[in-house]
């Protein structure tokens, strides 16, 4: 009981590292980006490349993953993404998925249909059995969770702490007014996207032991990262998160405790919390 | 200026005669395979195998230049019906072939029986496939087949007491069932049976389960390409030190991904009908062959069934010198040759293909992880007819 | 000034009239798989295709509710006809009208989930009853023959006098009769005060609701029509191709079509059709010339499209224009 409760709160970190990107893009920048599932792809298809090809250590890959995804994403926002603001919504949906098209494709190409496989180094890969076998942790389930929570901490910090964080958050409630107030909204937009996509990537890579990574990877899990961001909310970083760490607890212990219904738990989980509470589990006040 | 001109055009006319004679004379091969989405892998190993059949054996049967024409169904069924139908109609395929899918092989049935189409699967294997169609040749192999051997294989060595896990769909249930039904004959018990939904796929709660429950071993299928999953989650749930053997049908250590899973897969037994390392001049030549014309890449139990599937069809209309219809579908029947995987044939009455199924253990060779196979059963046919 | 109310009823009223283009453009359809009869196979995809993307327009154009889950209608419909077809009567006619029923008391049901909350919820929502029904379908495999599909359904003749035929001309022909009928119908719909009342729901709902127009009432009717129109091409593909499969539900198929519609252009009926048979052409060329990487040129030709605008793509003259 103990080890599903675990396992899901792993799952659920991963997801929230992966969406949380795509929850802040939207909130912010009232864009949806259905092409975000590309980055997480990219970061962890570069983590493999560098691996496996160059014998780059698996810790080095993670921040260069951040790194290499997040200036991508900027330069992409800088060039394409920047034009498609003031679209219709429709329109932002048909580029989003042209590009995650294109990307699936390119990557098809490039490095094979197969699913990719990562070999961790040693010491990630034991297990720790606590309270004679009740609690099982796997070595990796735990650095991933450890990796999120500090990125939670350090995200929830910047967003409520720093200056950059109260000029996003203003920029989220009413750009025009925060861009009146003499912020400089183009920068915080290619900020926050950059580091969104960054983070997407950084997921990628480490969600590809877990997760599985192929050139399906942006649409298989872009209905997962749409769940997080409609129950979350986007206008928080904490709704996102316990967004995510429900919907990774239910799926997983839906899957042990009543497999028959295993795939129908979430779905109509979200479905329930969606009709009771429209605007998402968490509204900040204020917020849009 | 105009003699070199009349000779252009002579020339020109007189190639134009020869591609039209041409046109009238060549018998075409319609493959349908998943090009994209989930299970790319199996239409890239399947249409390498078929060109590289087509490199080594030529391009011409009985006077007719073969053309092979290759199209993708996106692996959704009302496609590949409509595919099917267009090869038929349109371009007037001799004979359509490939099939990724047990519901896509469906779903094409009743063109191959409309238009007395001979159709040869490639790769679907759910027993059923054979019977829905008088025209469906097979020449992958059925779950059934493996699974009713390791079923045998297993009471013998220790394992006593098993957990099924397998994919949710046709073929995942026929390997659940025919494992079980003769697991259970056998002596043994299944004390659980589990299916994973197939769309996306998280294996962590299942093989949670089964290690909750305690069994000697547990026996998984999955469709190609999911193995190393499952491989990775029994790692980590530590299921090997708690002492659960994984035995399972080889779709779970493919060869296309064998090689990168790492020592966490050596000692997996399964059993399959093909493995890349089969010890024969036959096989070697094959493995070679695909190797150096795919950039260096393994062929597996999907290309083994495209280029055995080419040989019956070449074979066959070599023997009705390219005709097509109801004498094509005759010279596929009862053909017996040696393919890369072994023996085989196809079974005369049911269509079906019956061949050996070794029982392997993944083991490193030469620095690479292979499936060693350790015990044949000869010519196993499929047990979801016999029945 | 003679303008007068009756000069302005005729501008308001002028798209409601039948266009000469519009005479053309049916005639060519209709005759295309007799001229075409190699073709008259992906004429009835396309015509399938390009009646779900109408009724997505109802929902998505005139009303303005997002949905990605519309494809639970299609797939009621595809499965309600094949099962009807196999267990009761095979008249494909009837089998229709059944099929169209069915799934319309579905979306009446349904309806009441889009009520409420932002897009985004409204996405999520929809495309979470799809993906429950797709899992039902699934886990009721007595029924459905799970992942499978269902197979075995051999439709009876056209009214009693038209055989499916190997080419598809029947099919394809059934299929535009069924088209062109419900089109006359929504159109007629559209142009009624009904249609002025649902446009006026979209633009500002805030102000349709107050000059007195009973907003969830009439999303709900819209909302329950169109997913009527999807069953009855749900029941159309079915029939044509003679079985239902599982991604009939998939998330694929209802992106799909909203990718065809956006690309058409919303709001106008001719988006839908127009946007399936770009979308559909576009696709099998493409995919002849490339089997693998197919899906790469349709990504960039929509990003091309948004990035240069539908206007400037269709009119290559207005390139060098502001």
């Amino acid at each position: 009981m103990l080890t599903i409760l675990f396992d899901g709160i792993a799952y659920g970190m991963l997801l929230f590292i992966l969406a949380v990107g795509l929850a802040v893009t939207m909130g912010l920048m009232n864009f949806i980006n259905l092409a975000h599932g590309a980055f997480a792809m990219a970061g962890g298809y570069l983590t493999v490349a560098l691996m496996q090809r160059f014998n780059v250590p698996f810790l080095l890959c993670l921040p260069l993953a951040f790194m290499v995804t997040g200036l991508l994403g900027a330069v992409l926002e800088r060039t394409l993404y920047r034009r498609m603001y003031q679209k219709p919504h429709l329109d932002q949906v048909l580029f989003s998925i042209g590009l995650a098209f294109m990307s699936v494709s390119s990557i098809d190409f490039f490095m094979g249909s197969q699913q990719q496989i990562i070999q961790l180094p040693d010491w990630l890969r034991g297990r720790t059995e606590l309270f004679d076998g009740a609690l099982g942790m796997g070595h990796y389930r735990l650095f991933i969770i450890l990796i999120c929570a500090a990125l939670t901490v350090g995200l929830q910090y910047v967003f409520d702490k720093t200056r950059f964080g109260s000029q996003l958050r203003a920029s989220v409630d009413d750009s025009r007014v925060a861009a009146g107030l003499g912020i400089n909204v183009n920068v915080i937009f290619a900020l926050t996207f950059a580091a969104g996509s960054g983070l997407a990537g950084l997921g990628g890579a480490l969600g590809a032991e877990v997760l599985g990574l192929d050139p399906t990877f942006p649409l298989k899990f872009m209905v997962y990262f749409l769940i997080v961001v409609a129950v979350g909310g986007t206008s928080s970083i904490t709704g996102p998160l316990l967004a995510a760490l429900l919907l990774g607890v239910a799926d997983v212990a839906g899957k042990y405790y009543v497999p028959k219904l295993g795939a129908f738990i979430v779905y109509t989980l979200m479905l329930l919390i969606l009709l009771w509470r429209p605007q998402g589990l968490f509204v900040r006040k204020g917020g849009k | 200026m105009q003699k070199r001109f009349l000779l252009k055009a002579l020339v020109l006319s007189a190639s134009l005669a020869c591609t039209g004679a041409m046109a009238e004379e060549k018998f075409k091969i319609g493959l349908i395979l998943p090009m994209t989405g989930p299970f790319a892998s199996t239409g890239k190993q399947i249409e390498a195998a078929a060109k590289l059949y087509m490199a080594q054996n030529g391009d011409m049967i009985a006077g007719k230049k073969v053309e092979l024409i290759v199209k993708d169904d996106t692996s959704a069924p009302d496609v590949t019906k409509r595919i099917a139908q267009e090869l038929v109609v349109n371009d007037k395929v001799s004979v359509l072939a490939g099939f990724g899918l047990t519901p896509l092989a469906l779903a094409s049935a009743p063109i191959a029986t409309q238009s007395k189409t001979p159709l040869v699967v490639m790769a679907a294997a759910t027993s059923s496939i054979t019977e829905a169609s008088p025209f469906i040749i097979r020449t992958s192999f059925t779950l059934p087949q493996a699974a009713v051997a390791l079923a045998d294989w297993a009471p013998k060595n220790n394992i006593k007491k098993v957990v099924t896990m397998v994919s949710d769909y046709g073929p995942g249930i026929d390997a659940e069932k025919y494992f079980k039904d003769r697991f259970t004959f056998n002596g043994g018990q299944v004390i659980d049976t589990l299916r994973v939904p197939m769309r996306n796929p998280d294996f962590a709660p299942f093989l949670q389960k089964v290690r909750d429950a305690k069994p000697d071993a547990v026996y998984v299928f999955v469709p190609s390409g999911l193995g190393a999953g499952v491989m990775k989650q029994f790692a980590e749930r530590g299921m090997d030190k708690a002492g659960i053997r994984l035995i399972g049908t080889g779709d779970v250590t493919d060869d296309d991904q064998l090689n990168g899973m790492g020592d966490v897969a050596l000692g997996v037994t399964t059993s399959h009908h093909y493995s890349a390392s089969h010890n024969s001049p036959t096989n070697k030549k094959f493995v070679d062959a695909f190797s150096k014309a795919n950039g260096g890449l393994r062929p597996n139990f999907m290309a083994v069934g495209g280029y055995d599937g080419m040989r019956v069809i070449y074979e066959a209309a070599k023997a009705t010198k390219g005709a097509g219809g109801q004498a094509l579908l005759d010279a596929m029947k009862g053909q017996v040759f040696e393919s890369p995987r072994g023996p085989m044939f196809i079974d005369a009455q049911t269509r079906d293909v019956v061949h050996n199924i070794y029982i392997r253990k993944v083991e490193r060779v030469g620095g690479q992880l292979y499936n060693q196979e350790f015990e044949t059963l000869k010519d196993v046919k499929d047990p979801g007819k016999t029945r | 000034m003679k303008s007068s109310t009756a000069d302005v009823q005729r501008e308001l009223l002028k798209p409601s009239r039948w266009q000469i283009q519009e005479f053309i453009f049916w005639a060519l359809v209709f005759a295309a798989p007799w001229f075409l009869p190699g073709h008259a196979l992906i004429v009835n995809e396309v015509a399938i295709v390009a009646l779900f993307a109408l009724s997505l327009d109802l929902v998505l154009g005139y009303s303005g509710v997002v949905s990605l889950g519309h494809a639970a209608f299609l797939g009621f419909g595809a499965y309600t006809a094949a099962l009807f077809a196999k267990h009761i009567l095979p008249d494909p006619v009837v089998g229709l009208l059944v099929a169209t029923l069915a799934t319309t008391l579905l979306g009446g049901v349904f309806s009441i989930t889009i009520l409420r909350g932002t897009d985004l919820t409204r996405l999520m929502v929809t495309l979470g009853l799809a993906l429950i029904l797709l899992e039902l379908a699934n886990k009721l495999d007595w029924l459905t023959g799970g992942s499978d599909g269902l197979q075995g359904v051999l439709m009876g003749p056209v009214l009693g006098r038209f055989e499916f035929d190997l080419f598809g001309q029947v099919a394809a022909t059934y299929s535009l009769v069924v088209l062109f009928v419900l089109f006359l119908i929504v159109r007629h719909w559209v142009y009624a005060p009904m249609g002025a009342t649902i446009k006026a729901i979209r633009d500002n709902r805030l102000r349709a609701a107050a000059i007195g127009i009973n907003v969830n009432a009439k999303i709900s009717l819209v909302y329950t029509v169109a997913a009527g129109i999807a069953g009855t091409a749900g029941a159309l593909m079915a029939q044509t191709t003679g079985f239902a499969s599982l991604d009939v539900f998939a998330l694929d198929r209802s992106a799909d079509v909203m990718l065809m519609l956006v690309i058409g252009g919303v709001g106008w009926l001719y988006g839908g059709i127009l946007g399936a048979v770009a979308f559909k052409l576009m696709h099998d060329v493409i995919s002849s010339i490339t089997p693998q990487y197919w899906t790469f040129w349709i990504g960039l030709f929509l990003v091309v499209l948004v990035l240069v605008g539908r206007e400037k793509l269709l009119k290559p003259w207005k390139w060098w224009s502001a």
